[in-house]
């Protein structure tokens, strides 16, 4: 039940070694860096410091609480991160795979639109845009309306 | 009321700096927003369009009309796109 934020590269099988144990169903999910059809070269990640941590460890708790969890894992990586290279992972266990897959999706949901993270992309000129939210991640979120992780949602 | 200002992302640059110390007698964020916009032209710039503008009080979201009350970290940032 850990929720972390890191510069370093994570090795899932080492993650996921221990995780979990009595558990009837583990979920994973890793998000990995997209090329674009080559226009991208890396990702810069920006995050805020201090909230972050407590944003993802409230979010972690609340799926947890809704969904039965008995264990839970997530990791977000900040800073430069290469085309190819992992950005973050869940991790989910629950006795029955129902509820892991469905806490491992909320917590997606969470974490896209609630988590104070930032992307700019890295072309092969520099710096480019800033990544803009999507409307999709804000109605995926909607359809777990009725509870909040945040008193302001 | 003495509160930190911290600014993130394109918030950031278009400010020109992470964060500042601001005096303030705002009851409010957006009375808050409005006293920020008048300091200059990064200011204004950066806070034209409340739509793509969120805020944490103290590390936690809350809208424009939240007062500010005890607050002493107030941060202002993009829509996230973490994930």
């Amino acid at each position: 039940m850990t929720a972390r934020v890191q510069t370093d590269a994570f090795d899932l099988g080492q993650e996921m070694a221990g995780f979990g144990q009595g558990a009837g169903a583990i979920v994973t999910f890793s998000g990995l860096v997209r090329d674009e059809g080559g226009r991208l070269v890396a990702l810069e990640i920006e995050h805020y410091p201090g909230m972050t941590e407590k944003a993802l460890d409230a979010y972690g708790r609340e799926a947890a609480a809704r969904f039965g969890l008995t264990d839970w894992r997530i990791i977000h990586r900040h800073g430069r991160l290469q085309a190819g290279e992992q950005i973050m992972m869940v991790a989910t266990a629950a006795r029955h795979r129902a509820a892991a897959f469905e806490a491992a999706e909320y917590l997606m949901d969470w974490l896209k639109s609630r988590a104070p993270f930032w992307k700019r992309e890295i072309t092969a000129e520099g710096p480019g845009d800033w990544v803009e939210a999507k409307g999709a991640d804000e109605d995926a979120l909607a359809r777990w309306q009725g509870t909040s992780c945040n008193p302001a949602d | 009321m003495v509160v930190d200002v911290l600014y993130f992302a394109w918030l950031r640059e278009r400010v020109g700096q992470a964060r500042e110390r601001v005096e303030t007698g705002a009851g409010t964020v957006r009375e808050l927003v409005a006293e920020l916009a008048a300091k200059d032209e990064w200011h204004a710039a950066a806070l034209s369009d409340l739509s793509a503008v969120r805020v944490a009080l103290d590390q936690e979201l809350a809208d424009l009309d939240a007062p500010i009350a005890n607050a002493r970290e107030i941060a202002f940032f993009p829509p996230m796109t973490g994930g």
